[in-house]
Protein backbone atom coordinates (compact mmCIF):
# COMPACT_ATOMS: atom_id res chain seq x y z
CA UNK A 1 0.00 0.00 0.00
CA UNK A 2 2.94 2.62 -0.63
CA UNK A 3 3.27 4.37 -3.82
CA UNK A 4 5.30 3.20 -6.51
CA UNK A 5 8.70 5.30 -7.15
CA UNK A 6 8.32 8.29 -9.18
CA UNK A 7 9.45 11.96 -9.73
CA UNK A 8 7.54 15.14 -8.88
CA UNK A 9 7.94 18.94 -9.74
CA UNK A 10 5.98 21.79 -8.26
CA UNK A 11 5.85 24.38 -10.65
CA UNK A 12 4.80 28.33 -9.48
CA UNK A 13 3.18 29.33 -12.95
CA UNK A 14 0.83 27.65 -15.42
CA UNK A 15 3.10 27.94 -17.88
CA UNK A 16 6.10 25.90 -16.17
CA UNK A 17 3.13 23.36 -15.18
CA UNK A 18 2.09 22.93 -18.70
CA UNK A 19 6.26 22.35 -19.76
CA UNK A 20 6.60 20.17 -16.97
CA UNK A 21 3.43 18.06 -18.12
CA UNK A 22 4.62 17.89 -21.65
CA UNK A 23 7.94 16.85 -20.77
CA UNK A 24 7.09 13.73 -19.95
CA UNK A 25 4.88 11.16 -21.53
CA UNK A 26 4.06 9.06 -18.38
CA UNK A 27 3.29 12.85 -16.63
CA UNK A 28 0.45 13.26 -14.54
CA UNK A 29 -1.69 16.46 -12.59
CA UNK A 30 -1.32 16.32 -8.91
CA UNK A 31 -3.78 19.01 -7.36
CA UNK A 32 -5.54 17.31 -3.91
CA UNK A 33 -4.37 13.76 -4.57
CA UNK A 34 -7.47 12.61 -2.24
CA UNK A 35 -8.27 10.29 -5.45
CA UNK A 36 -4.97 9.98 -6.97
CA UNK A 37 -3.14 9.09 -4.03
CA UNK A 38 -5.15 5.76 -3.29
CA UNK A 39 -4.81 5.08 -7.33
CA UNK A 40 -1.26 5.31 -6.32
CA UNK A 41 -0.82 3.29 -3.22
CA UNK A 42 -2.98 0.35 -5.19
CA UNK A 43 -0.87 0.58 -8.02
CA UNK A 44 -3.72 1.35 -9.97
CA UNK A 45 -1.20 4.17 -11.24
CA UNK A 46 2.07 4.48 -12.36
CA UNK A 47 2.97 7.50 -13.12
CA UNK A 48 6.48 8.35 -13.39
CA UNK A 49 6.45 12.24 -12.72
CA UNK A 50 3.78 13.93 -10.52
CA UNK A 51 3.15 17.54 -11.39
CA UNK A 52 1.70 19.50 -8.09
CA UNK A 53 -0.48 22.27 -9.01
CA UNK A 54 -0.71 23.49 -5.22
CA UNK A 55 2.10 26.22 -5.86
CA UNK A 56 0.85 27.40 -8.80
CA UNK A 57 0.04 31.06 -9.05
CA UNK A 58 -3.84 31.78 -9.67
CA UNK A 59 -5.26 28.73 -9.46
CA UNK A 60 -7.22 29.16 -6.14
CA UNK A 61 -9.58 31.80 -5.95
CA UNK A 62 -13.46 32.65 -6.22
CA UNK A 63 -14.33 34.85 -8.54
CA UNK A 64 -18.19 36.22 -8.29
CA UNK A 65 -18.70 37.17 -12.46
CA UNK A 66 -22.25 38.76 -12.07
CA UNK A 67 -23.98 35.91 -14.26
CA UNK A 68 -21.47 33.48 -13.65
CA UNK A 69 -19.33 31.88 -10.98
CA UNK A 70 -15.36 31.04 -11.21
CA UNK A 71 -13.84 29.10 -9.16
CA UNK A 72 -9.95 28.23 -9.60
CA UNK A 73 -8.94 24.22 -10.12
CA UNK A 74 -7.17 24.42 -6.98
CA UNK A 75 -9.77 25.82 -4.47
CA UNK A 76 -9.78 23.32 -1.88
CA UNK A 77 -13.66 21.84 -1.39
CA UNK A 78 -13.65 22.92 2.23
CA UNK A 79 -12.86 26.41 1.43
CA UNK A 80 -15.52 26.53 -1.43
CA UNK A 81 -18.28 24.88 1.26
CA UNK A 82 -17.91 27.66 3.77
CA UNK A 83 -17.58 30.45 1.06
CA UNK A 84 -20.86 33.10 1.23
CA UNK A 85 -20.21 33.86 -2.57
CA UNK A 86 -20.64 29.99 -3.53
CA UNK A 87 -23.43 29.71 -1.17
CA UNK A 88 -25.16 32.45 -2.71
CA UNK A 89 -24.26 31.65 -6.52
CA UNK A 90 -24.35 28.40 -6.61
CA UNK A 91 -26.04 26.86 -3.41
CA UNK A 92 -26.35 23.19 -5.25
CA UNK A 93 -22.28 23.21 -5.17
CA UNK A 94 -22.37 23.39 -1.65
CA UNK A 95 -25.16 21.21 -0.71
CA UNK A 96 -22.80 19.05 -3.08
CA UNK A 97 -19.93 19.63 -1.59
CA UNK A 98 -21.19 18.12 1.94
CA UNK A 99 -21.62 14.82 0.26
CA UNK A 100 -17.86 14.50 -1.13
CA UNK A 101 -16.07 12.08 0.97
CA UNK A 102 -15.48 13.57 4.25
CA UNK A 103 -14.38 16.70 6.01
CA UNK A 104 -10.69 15.45 6.67
CA UNK A 105 -10.80 14.48 2.63
CA UNK A 106 -12.54 17.42 1.53
CA UNK A 107 -9.95 19.90 3.22
CA UNK A 108 -7.31 18.79 0.88
CA UNK A 109 -9.45 17.78 -2.04
CA UNK A 110 -9.86 20.03 -4.71
CA UNK A 111 -12.85 21.69 -7.31
CA UNK A 112 -11.04 21.31 -10.13
CA UNK A 113 -9.18 17.58 -9.28
CA UNK A 114 -12.27 16.26 -8.42
CA UNK A 115 -14.04 17.48 -11.98
CA UNK A 116 -10.82 16.50 -14.08
CA UNK A 117 -10.81 12.97 -12.46
CA UNK A 118 -14.45 12.06 -13.61
CA UNK A 119 -15.97 10.00 -11.47
CA UNK A 120 -19.40 8.77 -12.38
CA UNK A 121 -20.39 8.50 -9.03
CA UNK A 122 -18.81 11.90 -8.17
CA UNK A 123 -20.84 15.15 -7.27
CA UNK A 124 -18.67 17.55 -9.01
CA UNK A 125 -18.47 16.35 -12.03
CA UNK A 126 -22.23 15.93 -12.20
CA UNK A 127 -22.79 19.25 -10.47
CA UNK A 128 -21.14 21.41 -13.72
CA UNK A 129 -23.05 18.79 -15.93
CA UNK A 130 -26.59 19.67 -14.60
CA UNK A 131 -25.90 23.48 -14.37
CA UNK A 132 -24.77 23.51 -17.97
CA UNK A 133 -21.18 25.01 -16.70
CA UNK A 134 -17.72 24.70 -18.62
CA UNK A 135 -14.25 24.01 -17.85
CA UNK A 136 -11.22 26.53 -18.35
CA UNK A 137 -7.89 24.93 -19.58
CA UNK A 138 -4.61 25.77 -20.38
CA UNK A 139 -2.51 23.50 -22.67
CA UNK A 140 0.99 23.57 -25.00
CA UNK A 141 -1.57 25.23 -28.15
CA UNK A 142 -3.31 27.84 -25.76
CA UNK A 143 -6.09 28.90 -23.60
CA UNK A 144 -9.63 26.81 -24.47
CA UNK A 145 -12.76 25.99 -22.73
CA UNK A 146 -14.57 22.71 -23.04
CA UNK A 147 -18.19 22.93 -22.40
CA UNK A 148 -19.51 20.50 -19.53
CA UNK A 149 -21.60 17.98 -22.10
CA UNK A 150 -18.72 17.99 -23.87
CA UNK A 151 -16.21 17.33 -20.97
CA UNK A 152 -17.18 13.49 -19.44
CA UNK A 153 -15.95 10.86 -22.20
CA UNK A 154 -16.43 7.66 -19.89
CA UNK A 155 -15.05 6.33 -16.79
CA UNK A 156 -12.09 8.94 -14.97
CA UNK A 157 -12.16 10.23 -18.40
CA UNK A 158 -12.09 13.55 -19.99
CA UNK A 159 -12.09 15.60 -23.77
CA UNK A 160 -8.43 17.45 -21.82
CA UNK A 161 -6.14 16.86 -24.60
CA UNK A 162 -2.82 15.57 -23.88
CA UNK A 163 -0.71 18.00 -21.65
CA UNK A 164 -3.61 20.28 -21.01
CA UNK A 165 -4.43 21.31 -17.09
CA UNK A 166 -7.90 22.24 -16.26
CA UNK A 167 -7.26 25.98 -14.17
CA UNK A 168 -10.91 26.92 -13.21
CA UNK A 169 -14.44 25.73 -13.46
CA UNK A 170 -17.36 27.43 -14.00
CA UNK A 171 -20.99 27.47 -13.34
CA UNK A 172 -24.21 29.91 -14.10
CA UNK A 173 -25.48 31.89 -10.98
CA UNK A 174 -27.97 30.62 -9.99
CA UNK A 175 -31.47 32.95 -10.41
CA UNK A 176 -34.11 34.48 -7.95
CA UNK A 177 -36.65 31.83 -6.89
CA UNK A 178 -33.91 28.99 -7.16
CA UNK A 179 -34.34 25.77 -5.43
CA UNK A 180 -32.33 22.81 -5.42
CA UNK A 181 -31.21 18.85 -3.80
CA UNK A 182 -28.56 16.35 -4.06
CA UNK A 183 -30.37 13.44 -2.80
CA UNK A 184 -28.04 10.01 -2.96
CA UNK A 185 -28.41 6.19 -1.42
CA UNK A 186 -24.88 4.65 -0.67
CA UNK A 187 -24.30 2.03 1.91
CA UNK A 188 -23.26 3.94 4.38
CA UNK A 189 -22.52 8.21 4.41
CA UNK A 190 -19.88 9.73 3.06
CA UNK A 191 -19.85 6.28 0.28
CA UNK A 192 -19.78 6.58 -3.16
CA UNK A 193 -23.50 6.80 -3.99
CA UNK A 194 -25.17 4.12 -5.68
CA UNK A 195 -27.23 6.64 -7.36
CA UNK A 196 -28.03 10.06 -6.51
CA UNK A 197 -29.67 12.70 -8.28
CA UNK A 198 -28.49 16.42 -8.37
CA UNK A 199 -31.32 19.26 -9.30
CA UNK A 200 -31.87 22.95 -9.41
CA UNK A 201 -35.18 23.99 -10.76
CA UNK A 202 -36.10 27.88 -11.01
CA UNK A 203 -39.82 29.17 -10.84
CA UNK A 204 -41.04 31.81 -12.87
CA UNK A 205 -43.78 34.60 -11.51
CA UNK A 206 -46.70 32.06 -12.16
CA UNK A 207 -45.00 29.46 -9.64
CA UNK A 208 -44.23 27.12 -12.92
CA UNK A 209 -40.73 25.86 -13.77
CA UNK A 210 -39.04 27.94 -16.08
CA UNK A 211 -35.27 26.26 -15.64
CA UNK A 212 -34.42 22.81 -14.63
CA UNK A 213 -31.02 20.93 -14.46
CA UNK A 214 -30.86 17.27 -13.22
CA UNK A 215 -27.84 15.46 -13.45
CA UNK A 216 -27.74 11.42 -12.35
CA UNK A 217 -24.40 10.11 -10.67
CA UNK A 218 -23.34 6.44 -10.20
CA UNK A 219 -25.94 5.28 -13.14
CA UNK A 220 -23.26 5.13 -15.92
CA UNK A 221 -19.76 5.27 -16.96
CA UNK A 222 -19.84 8.88 -16.37
CA UNK A 223 -22.53 11.64 -14.83
CA UNK A 224 -26.01 11.52 -16.82
CA UNK A 225 -27.48 14.39 -17.75
CA UNK A 226 -32.06 13.42 -17.55
CA UNK A 227 -32.54 15.71 -20.50
CA UNK A 228 -36.30 13.97 -20.65
CA UNK A 229 -37.14 14.20 -16.95
CA UNK A 230 -36.48 18.02 -17.31
CA UNK A 231 -38.58 18.92 -20.49
CA UNK A 232 -41.03 16.96 -18.42
CA UNK A 233 -41.04 19.40 -15.13
CA UNK A 234 -40.90 21.85 -17.66
CA UNK A 235 -44.03 20.94 -18.99
CA UNK A 236 -45.99 21.02 -15.24
CA UNK A 237 -45.00 17.25 -14.88
CA UNK A 238 -45.37 16.35 -10.84
CA UNK A 239 -42.29 15.13 -9.50
CA UNK A 240 -43.51 11.77 -9.60
CA UNK A 241 -44.81 11.59 -13.25
CA UNK A 242 -41.20 13.53 -14.31
CA UNK A 243 -39.33 11.30 -12.37
CA UNK A 244 -40.91 8.13 -13.69
CA UNK A 245 -38.82 9.31 -16.70
CA UNK A 246 -35.61 8.76 -15.17
CA UNK A 247 -34.43 5.69 -16.18
CA UNK A 248 -35.13 6.61 -19.98
CA UNK A 249 -31.60 5.98 -21.69
CA UNK A 250 -30.00 4.58 -19.04
CA UNK A 251 -28.11 1.23 -18.66
CA UNK A 252 -25.72 0.84 -15.41
CA UNK A 253 -23.45 -1.75 -14.73
CA UNK A 254 -24.24 -4.30 -12.06
CA UNK A 255 -21.69 -5.07 -9.27
CA UNK A 256 -21.28 -5.96 -6.17
CA UNK A 257 -22.87 -3.10 -4.22
CA UNK A 258 -26.12 -2.97 -6.64
CA UNK A 259 -27.71 -4.74 -10.00
CA UNK A 260 -28.21 -2.57 -12.83
CA UNK A 261 -32.49 -3.26 -12.00
CA UNK A 262 -31.52 -1.26 -8.06
CA UNK A 263 -30.02 1.33 -9.42
CA UNK A 264 -32.87 2.27 -12.04
CA UNK A 265 -35.23 2.28 -9.43
CA UNK A 266 -32.96 4.36 -7.47
CA UNK A 267 -32.49 7.32 -10.13
CA UNK A 268 -36.18 7.04 -10.06
CA UNK A 269 -36.69 7.44 -6.59
CA UNK A 270 -34.12 9.65 -5.87
CA UNK A 271 -35.04 12.19 -8.69
CA UNK A 272 -38.68 11.88 -7.37
CA UNK A 273 -37.01 13.02 -3.81
CA UNK A 274 -34.63 15.66 -5.37
CA UNK A 275 -37.35 17.37 -7.59
CA UNK A 276 -39.98 17.69 -4.95
CA UNK A 277 -36.87 19.41 -2.19
CA UNK A 278 -35.71 21.54 -4.95
CA UNK A 279 -39.73 22.58 -5.90
CA UNK A 280 -40.38 23.43 -1.97
CA UNK A 281 -37.22 24.93 -1.44
CA UNK A 282 -38.05 27.53 -4.90
CA UNK A 283 -41.64 28.29 -3.88
CA UNK B 1 14.21 9.12 -8.48
CA UNK B 2 15.79 12.34 -6.45
CA UNK B 3 14.70 13.30 -2.93
CA UNK B 4 13.47 16.20 -2.41
CA UNK B 5 14.24 19.36 0.50
CA UNK B 6 11.76 20.25 2.86
CA UNK B 7 10.58 22.22 5.98
CA UNK B 8 7.58 21.21 7.86
CA UNK B 9 7.03 22.48 11.32
CA UNK B 10 6.02 19.41 13.33
CA UNK B 11 4.53 19.92 16.55
CA UNK B 12 6.06 23.41 16.75
CA UNK B 13 9.65 21.84 15.69
CA UNK B 14 11.20 22.87 12.81
CA UNK B 15 12.38 19.49 10.61
CA UNK B 16 13.81 19.66 7.11
CA UNK B 17 14.76 16.36 5.42
CA UNK B 18 15.41 14.86 2.24
CA UNK B 19 12.53 12.78 1.06
CA UNK B 20 11.85 10.89 -1.65
CA UNK B 21 8.76 12.37 -4.17
CA UNK B 22 6.73 9.02 -3.27
CA UNK B 23 6.64 8.90 1.30
CA UNK B 24 4.15 9.73 2.60
CA UNK B 25 3.27 12.32 5.36
CA UNK B 26 2.26 9.58 7.27
CA UNK B 27 5.65 7.60 6.96
CA UNK B 28 7.67 10.76 7.29
CA UNK B 29 6.20 10.90 10.47
CA UNK B 30 6.37 7.51 11.52
CA UNK B 31 9.30 6.28 10.41
CA UNK B 32 11.86 9.81 9.97
CA UNK B 33 10.60 11.27 13.24
CA UNK B 34 9.78 8.58 15.24
CA UNK B 35 6.29 10.18 16.26
CA UNK B 36 4.27 7.02 16.01
CA UNK B 37 1.14 7.88 17.75
CA UNK B 38 -0.24 8.55 13.76
CA UNK B 39 -1.67 5.11 12.92
CA UNK B 40 -1.35 3.62 9.47
CA UNK B 41 -4.17 0.92 9.03
CA UNK B 42 -6.13 1.09 6.18
CA UNK B 43 -3.38 3.25 3.96
CA UNK B 44 -5.77 4.32 1.10
CA UNK B 45 -7.75 7.59 2.83
CA UNK B 46 -10.88 5.34 4.31
CA UNK B 47 -10.31 4.55 8.31
CA UNK B 48 -9.37 7.94 9.22
CA UNK B 49 -6.31 6.56 11.82
CA UNK B 50 -3.98 8.55 10.22
CA UNK B 51 -6.04 11.66 10.78
CA UNK B 52 -2.91 14.56 11.78
CA UNK B 53 -3.83 18.61 11.72
CA UNK B 54 -2.32 20.39 8.05
CA UNK B 55 -2.06 24.19 8.83
CA UNK B 56 -4.85 23.73 11.57
CA UNK B 57 -7.38 21.69 9.63
CA UNK B 58 -7.97 17.84 9.46
CA UNK B 59 -6.37 15.73 6.81
CA UNK B 60 -5.29 12.03 5.79
CA UNK B 61 -1.69 11.56 6.11
CA UNK B 62 -1.78 8.64 4.11
CA UNK B 63 -3.13 10.97 1.68
CA UNK B 64 -0.26 13.08 1.18
CA UNK B 65 3.27 13.01 0.30
CA UNK B 66 5.01 14.66 2.47
CA UNK B 67 6.51 17.08 -0.33
CA UNK B 68 2.60 18.06 -0.57
CA UNK B 69 3.46 19.07 2.79
CA UNK B 70 6.39 21.12 2.41
CA UNK B 71 6.48 24.71 4.03
CA UNK B 72 2.97 23.50 5.98
CA UNK B 73 2.66 23.42 9.69
CA UNK B 74 1.65 19.58 11.05
CA UNK B 75 0.43 18.58 14.22
CA UNK B 76 0.05 15.15 15.57
CA UNK B 77 -1.49 13.54 18.93
CA UNK B 78 1.45 13.75 20.14
CA UNK B 79 1.72 17.82 19.81
CA UNK B 80 -1.78 18.63 20.75
CA UNK B 81 -1.00 18.30 24.93
CA UNK B 82 2.10 19.54 27.27
CA UNK B 83 3.85 17.56 29.44
CA UNK B 84 2.78 14.53 29.12
CA UNK B 85 -0.54 15.54 30.92
CA UNK B 86 -3.96 14.42 28.94
CA UNK B 87 -6.36 16.48 27.38
CA UNK B 88 -9.60 16.70 27.44
CA UNK B 89 -10.30 14.90 24.70
CA UNK B 90 -8.15 12.15 26.10
CA UNK B 91 -8.99 12.47 29.24
CA UNK B 92 -12.85 12.14 28.33
CA UNK B 93 -11.83 8.84 26.27
CA UNK B 94 -10.64 7.10 29.38
CA UNK B 95 -13.26 8.53 31.54
CA UNK B 96 -16.18 7.06 29.16
CA UNK B 97 -14.06 3.83 27.83
CA UNK B 98 -14.37 5.80 24.41
CA UNK B 99 -11.76 2.97 23.14
CA UNK B 100 -11.03 -0.60 23.25
CA UNK B 101 -7.52 -1.38 21.08
CA UNK B 102 -7.02 1.76 20.97
CA UNK B 103 -6.12 1.51 17.40
CA UNK B 104 -8.15 4.10 16.10
CA UNK B 105 -8.17 6.63 18.55
CA UNK B 106 -5.24 9.12 17.47
CA UNK B 107 -7.01 9.52 14.16
CA UNK B 108 -10.86 10.25 16.41
CA UNK B 109 -8.89 12.81 18.49
CA UNK B 110 -8.00 14.84 16.14
CA UNK B 111 -10.60 14.71 14.35
CA UNK B 112 -12.51 16.06 17.35
CA UNK B 113 -10.26 18.37 18.37
CA UNK B 114 -10.93 20.67 15.22
CA UNK B 115 -14.60 19.42 15.82
CA UNK B 116 -15.18 21.19 18.99
CA UNK B 117 -12.98 24.25 17.68
CA UNK B 118 -15.52 24.71 15.11
CA UNK B 119 -18.19 24.44 17.50
CA UNK B 120 -17.98 23.77 21.04
CA UNK B 121 -21.17 22.91 21.70
CA UNK B 122 -22.09 19.95 19.08
CA UNK B 123 -25.29 18.16 18.65
CA UNK B 124 -25.84 14.79 19.06
CA UNK B 125 -26.52 14.53 15.55
CA UNK B 126 -23.56 17.08 14.53
CA UNK B 127 -20.94 14.52 16.62
CA UNK B 128 -22.23 11.81 14.74
CA UNK B 129 -21.79 13.54 11.48
CA UNK B 130 -18.99 14.55 12.18
CA UNK B 131 -17.02 11.27 13.43
CA UNK B 132 -18.14 10.22 9.87
CA UNK B 133 -14.78 9.87 8.63
CA UNK B 134 -13.52 7.61 11.13
CA UNK B 135 -13.77 3.91 11.09
CA UNK B 136 -13.73 2.32 14.80
CA UNK B 137 -14.34 -1.98 14.73
CA UNK B 138 -14.63 -1.98 18.58
CA UNK B 139 -16.46 0.38 20.25
CA UNK B 140 -19.84 0.68 17.84
CA UNK B 141 -19.47 4.30 18.27
CA UNK B 142 -21.58 5.09 21.18
CA UNK B 143 -18.99 5.41 23.90
CA UNK B 144 -17.14 7.64 21.75
CA UNK B 145 -19.95 9.68 21.24
CA UNK B 146 -20.56 9.67 24.89
CA UNK B 147 -16.49 10.70 24.92
CA UNK B 148 -17.39 14.04 23.06
CA UNK B 149 -20.27 14.62 25.11
CA UNK B 150 -18.11 14.39 28.13
CA UNK B 151 -15.04 16.61 26.44
CA UNK B 152 -17.52 19.30 25.20
CA UNK B 153 -18.08 19.34 29.38
CA UNK B 154 -14.47 19.31 30.48
CA UNK B 155 -13.77 21.73 27.81
CA UNK B 156 -16.43 24.21 29.38
CA UNK B 157 -19.40 24.01 27.02
CA UNK B 158 -22.14 22.52 27.08
CA UNK B 159 -25.51 23.09 27.81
Amino acid sequence: MKPPDFDYVAPTSVDDAVKALGSDSEAKVLAGGQSLIPLLAFRLAGPSLLVDLARVDGLDHITDGGDRLVIGAMTRQRRAERDFVVADRCPLLVESLRHVGHPQIRSRGTIGGSVAHADPAAELPAVVLALGGRVHVTGPAGDRTIEAEDLFQGFLSTSLADGEILTAVEVPASGPRTGWSVMEVARRPGDYALCGALCQLQLNGADQVEKAHLALIGVGDRPMRAHAVEAAVLSGASPTEAAALAPDGLSPGSDVHASSDYRLHLATVTTRRALAQALERAA
Amino acid sequence: MSDHAVTIRVNGVERSESVPARLTLADFLRERLDLTATHLACEHGVCGACTVLVDGETARACLLLTVQADRSEVTTLEGLTEDDELGPIEQAFWAKHGMQCGFCTPGFVLTIAEMLDDNPNPTREEIIEGLGGNLCRCTGYVKIVEAVEEAVSLRGGGA
